[in-house]
């Protein structure tokens, strides 16, 4: 169908070429040398002129600008390479010092513990030393006391029971043999006490 | 009549006659889109020469036909070609105005005619032919003598050489005149058909007619970049000779 169509057109138009041709006088007016040497005139006119200003003028100018244009992209991607060679230095020195102060703060803080502690331990140190030293001074003054005491009691009791028979019997008796029988039976009265 | 296809080749003068010594160099339609051609190149890249390190569109725009014309002749004619960049660069931008110009409807193209293409391929041919015996006196000579090729078949390989090389400038300008005439000339038929088949059948060469507009603008820049990368390619045969 296309084909058909197509095939129409191009007879049609040979048709028309041929009828359209026969009617004007000539074939090609490429052909017709009557404005050949004008036209050559004014082409080497029109293009000397062109190529002249467009080599003295235009060109040097875009082909310049091209240039900067490149030269300063590439000092702007040095300079911009420069900064950040001097971040990535300035971010090391940063982190360099932030680990040292971390190194210092531990060390500061492991010093002053052991500081701390060491106080701790002197301190507890002497203060068992002191509380030992009571304690032997209170052991001591305890053992005065029972001591002390023990004689104390045992003259109060002599004392007591010679007043008691005194009292009883209405006459003194012999304070030694008196003392000889408290004493005995403190004695075993202490040791029922101490339980032996 | 605006029948024929052919009509929108035709060139008239604009304006008064004017003879030097019996020569008509009279300015013509053809002249005026030359210095339309121009103007519009320059105009544009002028607007592009701003100094400003982040480019606005137009200056991006010359810009980048800067380092596209120049990254194309250091990839086909090496570093040795820079010196003729300006002329490439300049030579492109005329054709591809030119052609894009003839673009407009009721414009004229100036690069549908043999005698304008041929003039600029002739220059192209004399000037690269002059630069390789500069460069490399009659040493030039051996671009014909292809290395490698048996002395029986030398004679014969000489002539295709150089019948090669003299075709140049014809094969350059007949191809860029004919791209040219051709694509305007099928778009003038199948305008003509819209207006024949009128309202019920002009419907598809319109169509036709669309598509064709599309594939001209595309073959007026490949035709200018062709023309351009052949330069290149003609200048490298005699910067660095490789035979």
């Amino acid at each position: 169908m296309l084909k058909k169509i197509i095939f129409q057109f191009l007879a049609l138009s040979l048709i028309f070429t041929y009828s359209a041709q026969s009617a004007e006088s000539g074939g090609m007016p490429q052909l017709n040398p009557e404005f050949w040497i004008s036209q050559i005139f004014w082409l080497v006119l029109t293009f000397g002129l062109l190529f002249i200003i467009l080599s003295k003028f235009i060109l040097p100018k875009i082909s310049n600008n091209l240039e900067t244009r490149k030269s300063q992209i590439l000092e702007n991607i040095e300079t911009a390479d420069k900064q950040r060679e001097e971040t990535e230095k300035k971010v090391k020195e940063f982190d360099k010092i932030i680990s040292d102060t971390k190194v210092e703060a531990k060390n500061f803080f492991n010093s002053e513990r052991q500081k701390v502690l060491d106080d701790i331990n002197n301190k507890r140190l002497s203060l068992e030393k002191d509380i030992e030293k009571e304690i032997i001074k209170a052991e001591e003054e305890i053992d005065q006391l029972k001591k002390t005491s023990q004689e104390k009691v045992t003259k109060i009791a002599i004392e007591t029971s010679s007043d008691l028979v005194k009292q009883l019997i209405g006459e003194d008796i012999n304070k030694s043999s008196l003392s000889a029988i408290v004493e005995d039976l403190s004695k075993k009265e202490m040791e029922k006490h101490n339980g032996i | 009549m605006a029948a024929n296809p052919m009509y929108q080749f035709n060139v008239y003068r604009i304006g008064p006659e004017i003879k030097i010594n019996n020569i008509d160099i009279s300015f013509t339609n053809a002249s005026l889109f030359m210095v339309i051609s121009s103007l519009a190149i320059l105009i544009i890249f002028n607007l592009g020469t701003k100094r400003s390190i982040i480019p606005n569109k137009i200056q991006l725009l010359a810009e980048l036909s800067y380092s596209f014309i120049s990254k194309m002749i250091s990839d086909t004619a090496g570093s040795k070609a820079k010196p003729y960049f300006s002329f490439i660069f300049s030579l492109f931008m005329f054709v591809l105005f030119c052609n894009m110009f003839g673009m407009i409807p009721y414009s004229f193209t100036v690069t549908s005619h043999i005698i304008v293409t041929f003039v600029l391929a002739a220059f192209i041919f004399i000037g690269v032919t002059i630069i390789g015996f500069i460069k490399h006196g009659l040493g030039y000579l051996k671009l014909f003598v292809p290395s490698g090729v048996p002395m029986v078949l030398l004679p014969l390989i000489v002539v295709i050489e150089i019948i090669s090389y003299l075709s140049r400038p014809i094969s350059l300008s007949v191809r860029l005149f004919a791209n040219m005439m051709a694509g305007h000339t099928m778009m003038k038929v199948f305008g003509g058909f819209v207006v024949s088949l009128g309202i019920v059948g002009g419907w598809l060469p319109l169509g036709f007619s669309v598509a064709l507009t599309g594939l001209e603008i595309l073959v007026a820049f490949l035709q200018a970049y062709v023309f351009a990368i052949l330069t290149c390619i003609y200048l490298n045969d005699a910067l660095n000779l490789h035979h």
